[in-house]
């Protein structure tokens, strides 16, 4: 179960930080110019139909969105990613933040995550970074260490090509390493899996653009194997269909 | 989305606001529009669209209330002035004392400012600097003698009231004889009008900067780059801009995607009329009320001789293309030879649509509708980079990069042979010289406070470019086209303050544009100290441009004498455009005591790109 606790804590923390931060007389804006917004982003709501090596077929519901609020330098950001098949198959990861801007193009954060799946949650700290790199790279890069103190890290980065101010092709990598193994989760030190997508979308306005697309998930080294010994699939591939949006 | 401010009537009106320069915080307004309405705080129930009224006189009713207006086709309420958008055109003559009764019928704090006046600063109409605004249905008595005379506008200091509708223009006939001589004399007011609300404009440029932006390079781009230059002059241009994670189609924050433009209140539909009968000398004062929107004016088949700029009086100058930055006026004599109608066409910086309306002998005709010009490309020039670090380069082949439009570059190619590029020996290079009207010398270097997230550049080797048309103009000359730029501009008349400047300021004009933030010296209003001017001192105030932007600079209450090129004829400005990756220099006389405005008159930049200024 999702440990509320948890992320109470984490939250009450993340918020006097955050709160400090953007009440202090450093901050650089006031007076309108900076105003408190937010943003929710819902970057994937999919269907993915997922063939596995085995050749059966299942549904999965996937949402993935990211919200922030705040000023110009300091936000919170809530960053959701849940994976749904059926009640005994599901994942859900939750990440929130506190951001604060370091550099023109990159957000340092700090906050917590949780992993809520039938079986229970797993809970832990994220030190992350969050940006454009140059040449237009959407980077998303962090570090995970959990309860038990295992340590994970994640890298996700996104490009878009435009055919035309409203068609967009985003190709984009997500690639998940461990720095020890892990018989529970099933997940081995060293690169453990990569997640290559692909997606087209026509953006009917700017918050709202269907798309279709494909994904591929591979596992890798031990992460590989304990798949293989479990008999789940160690590679698989999606058509996707979905929406982007914003607001 | 979220509702407009001004099309729900039934719906609570709930916005964030700004008062520029106001001590107090923002001030939310929760009185419903019904509210408003039901009070009777509205002048009519028709849809008004005409064509601005002119008051004269020497006492003036102004009211602001509530009105509908439909300029796109949806009927939407929004705050006017008299009832209209724009505002009555309010002729004033020099020499005389006006009195101006300004009624706020709002359920917001409003104010009018008289923008290029010479006025006492308690008359100037900024809340917070000047007085404390004007607070719902309050009447604010202004009171001033007029000390000038041309081609000068009004709007509201206020929030973001500007770009619902508060502005209006203003003509002051001049106590001598005008030095030109004309016949019919029109008011051609430029605006931008958006259905949306402007704080909604600005939290959609805060989540994404490039919002409005319907230009972005797609692949078809980079393949036409790449078969016309090869791959690897394609790879290294592109690969410069990608670097630096900046968008060379990054030429308005808000663009046609949400504006209609209006000229005298006309949109492009309907398009406004004047008329003239052949041989006639038509004086026609331009005035730039946008919100956000630079215009490039033209009128295919005409002349335009230029007499005046920002209302001050120039040697004349015919050109064919003028560029109107927000807030600045021009006023132009042309003398139609033909029976037939001439469009007055007057298109946006980006080229993402345009006001128009026709010169026409028949009120039944309107001038055909010319072509828009090619989408400006932003250039390293534009960047403030150092060209003279690319001698090694090809410069035919960039010039073809982003061709036609990076002939800035092109030396070979440059026809007039002025451009203001390093590295290039040229006439124009006396500028930067310290002399008086050749700006200064000073060497350009970044305080601390240029560095960290808030600030996504700084120009490398800015240089004074007041030959350079701009972005999207350069090439005009190929096509026989000649656009005034500000080194045709010289006083009509001789400087009256020939001091040397006893002290410079150097202002950068900073920002990060994907965050949408601006700044002055890297330290936007909240956070910085007034500037301070001495009474009576002679003051050279030199502007970097940080940014890829070009920002119109506007002092309140003295006049910006701007140095192009003869220090005994500065033309008088009050709002001047820092081109993007440029310096200018121009010599303020401190002779208006108080406490003045000071900032970008981009509508969005200005929150952050704002100084006070205190004259004692």
């Amino acid at each position: 179960m999702l440990n509320i606790n948890f992320l109470l804590k984490s939250a009450a923390l993340t918020g006097i930080i955050s709160g400090l931060v953007l009440t202090s007389s450093y901050s650089l804006a006031a007076k309108g110019a900076d105003p408190i917004l937010s943003k929710v982003m819902i970057n994937q709501l999919e269907i993915r139909d997922i063939k596995g090596e085995d050749n059966d077929s299942d549904i999965e519901t996937v949402l993935e969105g990211q919200v922030w609020i705040g000023k110009d330098l300091n936000k919170f950001w809530l960053k959701l990613d849940s994976e749904y098949i059926n009640k005994d198959e599901y994942e859900t990861e939750l990440q929130l933040l506190y951001s604060k801007a370091i550099a023109p193009y990159w957000d340092l954060q700090i906050g917590a995550r949780s992993d809520i799946g039938p079986d229970g949650s797993d809970n832990g700290a994220v030190l992350g970074l969050q940006g454009l790199a140059p040449y237009y790279f959407e980077t998303d890069m962090a570090v995970f260490i959990s309860e038990e103190g295992d340590v994970a890290a994640r890298v996700s980065l996104e490009y878009e090509l435009l055919f035309s101010q409203k068609l967009i092709l985003t190709p984009e990598i997500t690639l998940d390493a461990f720095a020890q193994d892990n018989d529970e989760t099933g997940m081995g030190s060293g690169l453990a899996s990569s997640d290559i997508g692909l997606r087209l979308r026509y953006e009917i306005i700017k918050e709202f653009a269907p798309y279709i697309g494909i994904s591929q998930n591979n596992l890798y080294g031990k992460t590989h194997s304990y798949a293989k010994t479990t008999g789940l699939d160690s590679e698989s591939t999606q058509w996707v269909v979905g929406i982007r949006a914003w607001f | 989305m979220k509702h407009s401010i001004i099309n729900q009537a039934a719906s609570p009106l709930s916005r964030r606001k700004f008062v520029l320069g106001a001590s107090a915080i923002a001030a939310i307004s929760t009185l419903p529009i019904s509210r408003a309405l039901a009070s009777g705080n509205w002048a009519s129930a028709n849809t008004i669209t005409q064509i601005p009224q002119t008051l004269t006189g020497k006492v003036f009713d102004l009211n602001i209330g509530y009105n509908k207006v439909n300029f796109t086709g949806k009927e939407v309420i929004t705050t006017t002035l008299n009832g209209g958008v724009p505002g009555p055109i309010l002729r004033w003559k020099e020499g005389e004392r006006v009195t101006l009764r300004v009624t706020n019928n709002l359920s917001e704090d409003t104010s009018i400012h008289w923008h290029g006046l010479i006025l006492p600063s308690n008359m100037d109409g900024v809340p917070g600097l000047s007085y404390d605004g004007i607070k719902p249905g309050e009447t604010f008595v202004y009171q001033f003698d007029i000390q000038q005379s041309g081609t000068y506008w009004y709007h509201s200091h206020s929030g973001y009231q500007e770009q619902t509708g508060l502005y209006g223009a203003i003509v002051i006939e001049p106590k001598e004889k005008d030095p030109y001589e004309f016949d019919r004399d029109y008011v051609i007011q430029l605006s931008d009008w958006s259905d949306e609300d402007p704080d909604d404009i600005y939290a959609k440029l805060k989540k994404m900067g490039d919002y409005y932006n319907g230009n972005e390079r797609t692949v078809g781009d980079l393949w036409q780059d790449i078969k016309q230059n090869g791959i690897s002059n394609t790879w290294s241009i592109r690969s410069m801009w990608n670097r630096m994670r900046m968008s060379d189609r990054d030429i308005s924050d808000v663009s046609g995607a949400t504006y209609t433009f209006l000229m005298n209140g006309q949109t492009p539909d309907t398009g406004w009329k004047g008329l003239f009968k052949k041989g006639e000398k038509v004086r026609l004062r331009f005035i730039n009320a946008s919100a956000m929107t630079f215009f490039d004016v033209r009128i295919p088949g005409l002349k335009m001789t230029v007499i005046a700029s920002d209302g001050q009086n120039v040697e004349p100058v015919t050109v064919d293309d003028i560029r109107l930055g927000v807030a600045e006026t021009y006023d132009v004599i042309v003398e139609p030879i033909d029976d037939s109608a001439y469009s007055i066409f007057a298109q946006a910086i980006d080229r993402s649509g345009y006001a128009r309306g026709s010169l026409t002998p028949d009120l039944n005709i309107s001038a055909p509708v010319p072509a828009m010009d090619a989408l400006p490309i932003l250039t390293h020039a534009d960047m403030g980079m150092d060209m003279s670090n690319m001698s090694g380069m090809d410069h035919s082949k960039m010039g073809g990069m982003d061709k036609p439009k990076m002939d800035g570059m092109d030396h070979s190619k440059m026809g007039h042979g002025k451009m203001m590029m390093p590295a290039m020996p040229t006439a124009s290079e006396t500028f930067g010289s310290g002399k008086l009207g050749f700006g200064s010398k000073q060497e350009i270097v970044h305080g601390k406070n240029e560095f960290g997230p808030h600030i996504d550049a700084r120009a490398a080797a800015p240089q004074f470019r007041l030959d350079d048309p701009g972005i999207g103009l350069r090439d005009h000359h190929k096509m026989g086209r000649k656009v005034l730029t500000y080194a045709d501009l010289f006083n009509l008349h001789p400087t009256q303050d020939l001091r040397e400047p006893s002290r410079e300021v150097v202002l950068h004009l900073t920002g990060n544009m994907s965050r949408y933030m601006w700044s002055i010296n890297g330290i936007p209003y909240a956070d910085a100290d007034p500037l301070k001017f001495n009474f009576g001192e002679r003051i050279r105030i030199t502007f970097v441009n940080d940014t890829m932007m070009n920002h119109p600079m506007h002092l309140h209450g003295m006049w910006s004498e701007l140095e192009t090129g003869d220090g005994k004829r500065l033309p008088r400005k009050h709002t001047i455009i820092v081109q993007p990756g440029a310096k200018i220099s121009y010599l303020v006389t401190a002779d208006a005591k108080g406490t003045w405005a000071y900032h970008c008159h981009l509508l969005f930049h200005m929150a952050g790109m704002f100084r006070e200024v205190h004259v004692s």
